[in-house]
């Protein structure tokens, strides 16, 4: 028991914690929690575990509820850092159902964070940092106007830069972009190797936003010729290429060159992929691959023999005179020389393939060279503050998401157990639909009225599975007056129960956006909304989990007056 | 909760160690913290770090550097970082009040008095206390305070009999003794020290202009008084707090935040700018504040790099003059100018424009130390270096004078002694002493900037 006051104080409080009957009488169990929280001469310990104490209680009523936020504000004005988190993290989640409340204290919370951030102890700075970088999860623009606080001074340490390269990246805006990419650029000729990469991998994130600014500055560093600056630059142009098509030119002009200064498997992996894919549009790269089958022999990395193979056989369908004479001499090798079994069995696989000829090839080798709704699903930009609320103020942040998941995995059963009911919802939220329920279903859709379901929450990883399995039901073309603030699109959806799944950064081009919705019978409705510059209409294409015409047409004309609602509102 | 807690030496020789609950391992968790802090891949932070036995028992390590020590906690549950990191700085503080100073040996004399403390402040992992008053009733070990010969310690016996004016400073480590020695030696001054101190933060431009400021401020207090003993501390007058607030006819000096110690009674603040508080015996931190954007005084510190850059032979020359903007009277110290030069930089030349400068190569950059600058002065540097195989882009000119890539930005550390940016200033510091037994207690009072990251982009 930690010490928080004097003998009586204690005696209620063990009471309040132990004795069922307290607990079972709301009253007398709600007296005490008033008399913990009004326990006064606290010092900063007892008020953090008092604090850490009421997150169990849960208040009856609204009225309730304020009052203890009411007698609890002083907390977040306390002068230690334990104990505004701690009230922050009770805050957020007392005032789950009450939004404005969970921003407001957020506000509050910046202050102490920032001066957190930049305070003296490395170690305090660095987990307030992980938690400016959760609140930007949650709050793109929370942070924007402070970017200044989260540049690097040459004197700390390796893992606080690093996290605040991730926050400078996480919170760029159309304001400070100019500024946060100057400083990123100077941290890429860091002497630490690993800081550079770092920042060069921060400025290749941005560039999904920024795009022409961010390829210029890498493009620059290229003509450094280091290995370990050009090698992150083109690892960060492949995965740039397949969600940005539209900087594919500028690209290809800095690509040639790049190989005399590549090294290592993963640079000269993406480069190779690069040639491959994009070759028909620079002029040297068959002669660049031919100089990588010329040395295949000296090559240490299976991997980079198999993205030789894959690379030269795509740059074989676009450019075959060219190209003929090398693939031979490569497949040769690989199916003569080559020791290493992955290896073989893909040249073998190649040259079977091209034997049943090259319309075959071409079907199945040009597959698309870009995505650019991956990474609108990818980054699913805004997560409720409710999601990680309870993870605030504990280690589950200063770990990192994915690695406090693989720490927590390995413990025991009960663990797991939190995490069925998450994909329980899935289930519930999905197309399926118990067998018993079919036949209600057929009934209530039979009636013609269409009821949408609140409150749905899909995960983007649902969403993308499901998109990608069902056929395009319907397609409209709909009058748009051009790109929406999110925020208003967001809200008018909600307003008829369709959830946003991702939409793109307001004037990104195209602009896209990703909804679903669901209707009492369980019938889920996805769609994709994509508008191209200087076009007066939005293309919609809706894809249903069943085919049932009445409720997609009623849903039509949901979605008809939503759009040209907010159309309205734009003129 | 903690389950274990303890002290490494730099070099992971464990100092303390402490079981509180007896629910994980044994001695040999220092080591394996040692281990794994040693072996942590690049990018993962040390702060945090687990480790596994078996299926339900998993440790977090936490743990912050202090003075070369490492102090670390481990813990079994998902408890509150900050909470954590704050209690391991405030038993670092512990430590420091009772053992005089922190670090390895004074940790190794006093082990017997290490253990208690931490038996009384922390119950079965439980935070019971950390208030020095309330510990004082506990603790019956005394510190164990050595006192090596030290040739710097013959400056203040006066030399030939001449009064130097070592009398009238305290010498610096003065402060670093321990709280309760009162009783081993009577004949201890009651004393008072009184800290301004602030972090600056600067970021400039190429082109001269000012991107960011940024200053830290904390006023610290080591009380050796007995406890009780009220002191009011009167700040300048026209300290304003936020954007809005004015006082008196100049421009005030400005901060955008503060944040007041718990003990800290406000009532003539609004009023005064008066600081009243009973301190306990031991370092606290009486006040901080923030300030951003808007200095009132010039910048300490302003750097005019030129660059000259001949491709074909691979000769890069850079001047750089320093101009320091302070008043005339101060002076600033231990000066170090960090510029990173490009890959592959081989020979070094300089002409400094004072003997007591020095300049030398180490990891890539350039290092520049200046022992002492006064307020007013301008000092410069040629340095002249040769950077071979540094291809530019071709179809440019041969010699330029935009800097290749590589080169910057500069970055400067430095002291400047009895001089706050913000212009903060302590006008008094009283104390209402009652039952005064010992002579006129000594207050000394220090004001102090330091930068934290001065950074000159070129």
């Amino acid at each position: 028991m930690p010490y928080l006051g004097s003998e009586d104080v204690v005696k209620e409080l063990k009471k309040a914690l132990c004795n069922p009957h307290v607990q079972a009488d709301r009253l007398r169990y709600r007296n005490v929690i008033q008399r913990v929280i009004r326990m006064s001469k606290l010092d900063q310990w007892g008020q953090a575990e008092v604090l850490n104490f009421l997150l169990r209680y849960q208040p009856r009523s609204e009225e309730e509820l304020f009052d203890i936020l009411n007698l609890l504000d002083s907390f977040l004005k306390s002068s230690s850092p334990s104990v505004v988190m701690g009230a922050a993290k009770l805050f957020l989640i007392l005032a789950e159902k009450f939004p404005h409340v969970q921003t407001d204290v957020l506000m509050q919370v910046k202050g102490p964070l920032l001066a957190a951030c930049s305070s003296e102890s490395r170690e305090l700075c660095f987990a307030a940092l992980c938690h400016v970088r959760q609140i930007l999860h949650s709050l793109p623009g929370h942070f924007s106007s402070h970017y200044k606080k989260f540049f690097c001074s040459y004197s700390e340490p390796h893992y606080i830069k690093l996290q605040k390269v991730e926050v400078l990246c996480e919170l760029v805006n159309d304001e400070n972009v100019q500024q946060v990419l100057e400083e990123l650029r100077g941290y890429c000729t860091d002497v630490s190797a690993d800081f550079a990469q770092a920042a060069i991998f921060a400025i290749g994130g941005i560039a999904r936003t920024y795009t022409d600014q961010c390829v210029q500055i890498l493009t620059e560093l290229l003509e450094l010729r280091q290995e370990h600056i050009t090698t992150v630059v083109v690892q960060t142009f492949r995965d740039l290429v397949w969600l940005c098509p539209q900087c594919t030119e500028a690209v290809c002009q800095a690509l040639p060159g790049c190989e005399e200064n590549i090294q290592d498997s993963e640079g000269k992996q993406a480069l190779i992929w690069l040639l491959g894919v994009h070759g028909e549009r620079i002029p040297s790269a068959p002669y660049v691959l031919e100089d990588f089958v010329e040395n295949v022999k000296a090559e240490a990395f299976p991997a980079v023999k198999m993205e030789l193979l894959t690379a030269l056989l795509r740059l074989f369908l676009s450019r075959p005179a060219e190209c003929q004479d090398t693939l031979g001499r490569l497949l040769h090798y690989c199916v003569e020389e080559e020791k290493d079994m992955a290896v073989r069995d893909r040249g073998l696989f190649y040259y079977r393939l091209l034997l049943a000829g090259v319309d075959g090839v071409k079907r199945i080798l040009c597959s698309p060279k870009s995505d650019p709704s991956l990474g609108l699903l990818e980054d699913q930009a805004e997560r409720p503050v409710n999601s990680w609320a309870s993870d605030f103020n504990t280690l589950v942040p200063v770990y990192g998401k994915a690695r406090w998941a693989t720490i927590s995995k390995c413990q025991g059963p009960e663990r797991r157990g939190l995490e069925l009911p998450n994909t329980a919802s899935f289930a519930a939220s999905g197309p399926l639909i118990p067998e018993e329920d079919k036949e209600r279903v057929q009934e209530s859709s039979g009636s013609g009225v269409l009821m949408l379901v609140p409150n749905l929450q899909l995960t983007a990883e649902c969403f993308e599975k499901a998109w990608l399995s069902l056929q395009v039901a319907h397609q409209q073309a709909l009058p748009w007056q051009g790109a929406v603030h999110p925020d208003t699109l967001q809200m008018a959806l909600q307003v008829v129960h369709i959830q946003t799944i991702a939409v793109s950064r307001a004037g990104a081009q195209p602009w896209k956006a990703y909804l679903s919705a669901q209707d009492d019978a369980g019938c889920l409705f996805l769609m994709e909304l994509l508008w191209e510059p200087g076009n007066s209409a939005v293309q919609i294409s809706v894809k249903q989990s069943e085919p049932r015409p009445e409720a997609l047409s009623s849903f039509m004309s949901v979605l008809e007056t939503v759009i040209g609602t907010i159309g309205d509102i734009k003129l | 909760m903690i389950s274990q807690f303890f002290i490494l030496s730099s070099k992971g020789d464990p100092l303390i160690y402490k079981d509180f609950r007896g629910d994980s391992g044994g001695r040999d968790v220092a080591e394996l913290f040692y281990r794994k802090l040693m072996g942590l891949p690049g990018e993962e932070s040390p702060v945090v770090m687990v480790t596994k036995r078996g299926h339900h028992d998993d440790r977090h390590f936490i743990h912050i550097r202090h003075s070369g020590l490492y102090l670390v906690a481990t813990t079994s549950e998902n408890i509150s970082p900050f909470s954590l990191l704050e209690l391991l700085s405030r038993l670092a503080t512990l430590l420091g009040d009772y053992c005089g100073s922190l670090g390895e040996g004074t940790i190794s004399r006093n082990v017997a008095l290490v253990y208690e403390l931490l038996d009384e402040v922390l119950d079965y992992g439980y935070v019971q206390t950390t208030s020095t008053e309330m510990l004082r009733n506990f603790i019956q070990t005394e510190a164990v305070v050595s006192k090596p010969f030290s040739l710097f310690d013959l400056s203040s016996v006066g030399l030939f009999g001449a009064e130097t004016q070592q009398s009238k400073v305290a010498p610096s480590s003065a402060a670093s003794r321990p709280v309760l020695s009162s009783r081993s030696d009577p004949s201890q001054k009651n004393e008072v020290f009184l800290d301004v101190v602030e972090r600056l933060s600067v970021l400039i431009a190429s082109n001269g202009s000012l991107l960011k400021v940024d200053v830290q401020g904390e006023i610290r207090l080591k009380s050796f008084l007995p406890s009780g003993s009220e002191m009011r501390i009167g700040l300048t007058e026209e300290f304003c707090v936020g954007k809005s607030e004015l006082r008196g006819y100049g421009p005030g000096i400005r901060v955008d935040e503060v944040s007041f110690h718990s003990s800290v009674q406000l009532d003539e603040f609004e009023s005064h700018r008066i600081l009243r508080l009973q301190p306990p015996q031991g370092e606290l931190t009486v006040m901080r504040y923030q300030l951003s954007d808007d200095l009132p005084s010039p910048l300490p510190f302003r750097l005019f790099p030129s660059v000259q850059w001949d491709r074909g032979s691979g000769r890069l020359q850079v001047y750089l003059k320093l101009r320091c903007d302070l008043p005339p009277k101060s002076q600033a110290l231990n000066i170090r100018l960090h510029l990173p030069l490009p890959r592959g930089v081989v020979s070094l030349s300089q002409e400094l424009s004072s003997p007591e400068q020095k300049a030398e190569l180490c990891d890539g950059a350039l290092r520049w130390d200046l022992p002492r600058v006064q307020g007013g002065s301008q000092l410069s540097g040629l340095f002249q270096m040769e950077v071979p195989g540094l291809p530019g882009p071709p179809g440019q000119g041969q010699s330029t004078s935009a800097p290749p890539l590589g080169l910057g930005p500069a970055s400067l550390s430095f002291e400047l002694p009895r001089h706050t940016c913000s212009g903060l200033q302590v006008r008094f510091l009283r104390l209402a002493f009652r039952h005064c037994s010992n002579a006129n207690p000594h207050k000394w009072v220090r004001h102090l900037s330091h930068s934290d990251a001065y950074v000159i982009r070129i």
